[in-house]
């Protein structure tokens, strides 16, 4: 916190024009955009060490505990990145529809419908081959994610509703959707404590990466990652809708076509966290309960701002912020930590990052100048 | 159930008495953000004060015996996290619906952080007013059980409603939300203002979390507010910023929300967590029903960021 004061007042007052330093003249931007997320993360994790102080912890032992139950053995780092590939596909729910100047946040309610079509999708399956089973999960996944968010978009279009505010009742009335099918018309008569649905079955899950215990969800995650950036930076399409969250009125102005864009951003966010609902069912749970509304999609929002919307940032984010969840056990265990403490370390990063916004195009030493 | 004599009646009046009871927490959070938004600014945090209002009045109760202490503290609690809100969101370039989006994260994971111990001990709660003395009927005397929480919140209604006509710090506020320049150039600070109807809001916000975790439900877990202070927020927007809308449809989500207890206590149990998601599915009925595409809702404040 302290540095990045100092850094901005110094800022003040320096209106030289750009002498030589080519180096930070080009890359300037780019450096400020980790610079200044990792100043806040470090600021946050300082006022959560003294959180935790204050409660009679020692925070060295908190920063050894949380690195070392986030990235410290093998083993955490597969339970890192176990966490990390849900978090990638709900950051993209955010992070698609931003670039349309949207904020869209209700990436939990997508991963539930899209828990909840693919195990439907599985059950109505039963007995074909797994590969089968396992493409038509992920189409359901997607598809019912996608309707999801695209229904917060087009109520955004047609009728004006905002789609902050309509996304998070939708999650909701997803949650609500849920609990409703697996005690009633999908329960299975076994399930006594924990109302679920019966289980998609053992071969139709998709399992491993070889060689460790990360489930393929990983990849599905990194794809869509990847895929995304390619959209949006690297097509047509992309620019278009780059063009449309800039200003809404010159993208018309050029004959862009704004709802199509919005319903199909949307729906492409809406089915990255539908699958990331497919994939916690198929690799995680096995079967649909309430288990399913972990925070995923909420965890999500936070990695998408802290990724500052940017599809390819969002996967070192996720990973980090996996890492963090990840520790929570060990904390739990070794500090006496209550589980909660894992949100509010993540709410203290959320203040930070967004307090931070402020600081951009003001380090001075970063504006290419002498 | 146990009086078979009313029957269905049954329904109704638990409706009418959950109206009474449920809105209590709507009509404090949709005030509260009447206030702010109509300063200009929109706190989607209100959720995350509702909690942690809840659970700071369920632990001042329960350490000093003494429930109305525990509404102040609650009050106090929210207060502060609207002053964090208006701080960061007076930084410039800071997107006043983000910071409200990571305040909800903040108040509930810290609500749920410094709750944990209170959840086994039961803290005293606040008193009723007994309005069903004339009724022999056990449902209508529960049903008007009412609590001075709510009393106090029905007469805050029209005061808002007077002050934002026809008071000084009335038409500030005002100002404030339709044209910060002009607030601006009558010597007023805008961020003065909107800092303090911030917390104004969250104190009003904390104070309906009292509500929750000292009346009804009446104690103290984490599943206590599932969304209700973003419905409030919401249903500011179609009580088009009025404080004495915003009392009918509170009563009016109260009333949706307690539909699913009621349903249950005369047996019917399919259908449950539907009927709970009620209010939800209302808010955004009403939603889709109000707003349109094509203009700007009539009595937005035109600085608010959420309807430019």
């Amino acid at each position: 916190m302290t540095a990045e004061t100092a850094d901005s007042t110094e800022a003040v007052g320096t209106v030289a024009p750009a002498a030589d330093s080519g180096f930070l003249q080009r890359y300037g931007g780019t450096i400020e955009y980790v610079l200044i997320p990792g100043a806040a993360l470090v600021g946050a994790l300082a006022v959560f060490g003294i959180f935790v102080a204050m409660f009679g912890k020692n925070p060295l032992d908190l920063y050894f505990y949380m690195y070392y139950g986030a990235f410290g053995t093998w083993f955490s780092w597969q339970n890192t990145l176990t966490r990390a590939a849900p978090l990638i596909l709900t950051a993209l729910c955010t992070a698609l529809p931003a670039q349309l100047g949207m904020v869209i946040i209700g990436g939990e309610g997508a991963l539930l419908i899209g828990a909840l079509s693919a195990t439907s999708a599985a059950l109505a399956l039963q007995g074909m081959p797994p590969l089968v089973v396992q493409i038509t999960m992920v189409c359901a996944g997607v598809i019912g994610g996608g309707s999801w968010i695209m229904l917060s978009g087009a109520l955004r279009q047609y009728r004006g509703v905002n789609e902050t505010i309509s996304s998070l009742l939708l999650v909701y009335i997803a949650l609500a959707i849920l609990n409703h099918l697996v005690e009633g018309l999908m329960r299975d008569p076994a399930s006594l404590n924990k109302p679920s649905t019966r289980e998609i079955g053992a071969a139709n899950m998709i399992g491993s990466i070889p060689g460790t215990d990360v489930h393929w969800g990983l990849v599905f995650g990194l794809i869509a990652a990847i895929a995304s950036y390619i959209l949006i930076y690297h097509t047509v399409f992309g620019f278009a809708a780059r063009v449309a969250g800039g200003n809404i009125r010159a993208a018309k102005i050029v004959g862009l076509g704004v709802s199509k864009l919005i319903l199909t951003v949307c729906f492409l966010a809406g089915g990255a966290a539908g699958l990331a609902g497919m994939v916690e069912v198929a690799a995680v749970q096995g079967r649909t309960n309430a288990n399913l509304a972990a925070g995923y999609g909420f965890t999500g929002i936070l990695v998408a701002f802290l990724a500052r919307q940017n599809p390819l940032a969002i996967i070192p984010v996720a990973i980090l912020l996996g890492g963090i969840s990840a520790s929570g056990g060990l904390l739990q265990r070794r500090l006496g930590l209550p589980d909660a403490s894992v949100l509010v370390l993540q709410g203290i990063i959320f203040v930070f990052v967004l307090a931070s916004d402020a600081l951009y195009g003001r380090i001075g030493f970063l504006k290419g100048k002498s | 159930m146990a009086d078979g004599s009313i029957g269905l009646w049954t329904v109704p009046l638990a409706v009418l008495g959950g109206a009474i009871r449920v809105s209590t927490p709507f009509l404090f959070v949709s005030l509260g953000e009447c206030i702010t938004e109509r300063s200009g600014r929109i706190n989607l945090g209100l959720e995350g004060t509702l909690v942690m209002g809840a659970m700071s009045a369920y632990g001042i109760s329960y350490l000093t015996g003494s429930p109305w202490l525990g509404v102040l503290a609650a009050g106090i609690t929210g207060a502060l996290l609207g002053a964090l809100h208006a701080g960061i969101c007076s930084l410039p370039r800071v997107n006043d619906v983000a910071v409200g989006i990571a305040l909800m994260l903040f108040g509930t994971g810290l609500a749920f952080y410094l709750g944990k111990p209170l959840i086994e001990p039961t803290a005293p709660r606040l008193p009723a007013i007994d309005f069903g003395w004339w009724s022999d009927i056990p449902q209508v005397r529960a049903a008007l059980r009412i609590n001075v929480l709510f009393l106090i919140g029905v007469a805050l209604a029209p005061i808002l409603y007077w002050a934002f006509r026809t008071t000084r710090w009335g038409l500030l506020i005002r100002t404030a939300g339709e044209s910060s320049d002009a607030a601006r150039a009558m010597g007023h600070s805008v961020r003065l203002i909107r800092l303090r109807a911030t917390m104004v809001g969250g104190f009003l916000a904390g104070i309906g979390g009292s509500f929750l975790s000292l009346f009804y439900p009446g104690s103290w877990n984490e599943g206590l507010s599932s969304g209700q202070g973003i419905t409030a927020v919401a249903l500011v927007i179609f009580a088009r910023w009025d404080p004495l809308l915003c009392l009918w449809a509170s009563l009016a989500f109260g009333g949706a929300a307690a539909l699913g207890p009621a349903l249950q206590s005369v047996g019917v149990t399919s259908g449950y967590h539907l009927f709970n998601a009620a209010p939800y599915i209302l808010t955004l009925a009403i939603m889709i029903i109000t707003c349109s595409p094509k203009r700007t809702l009539t009595g937005a404040p035109a600085e608010l960021s959420i309807t430019r």
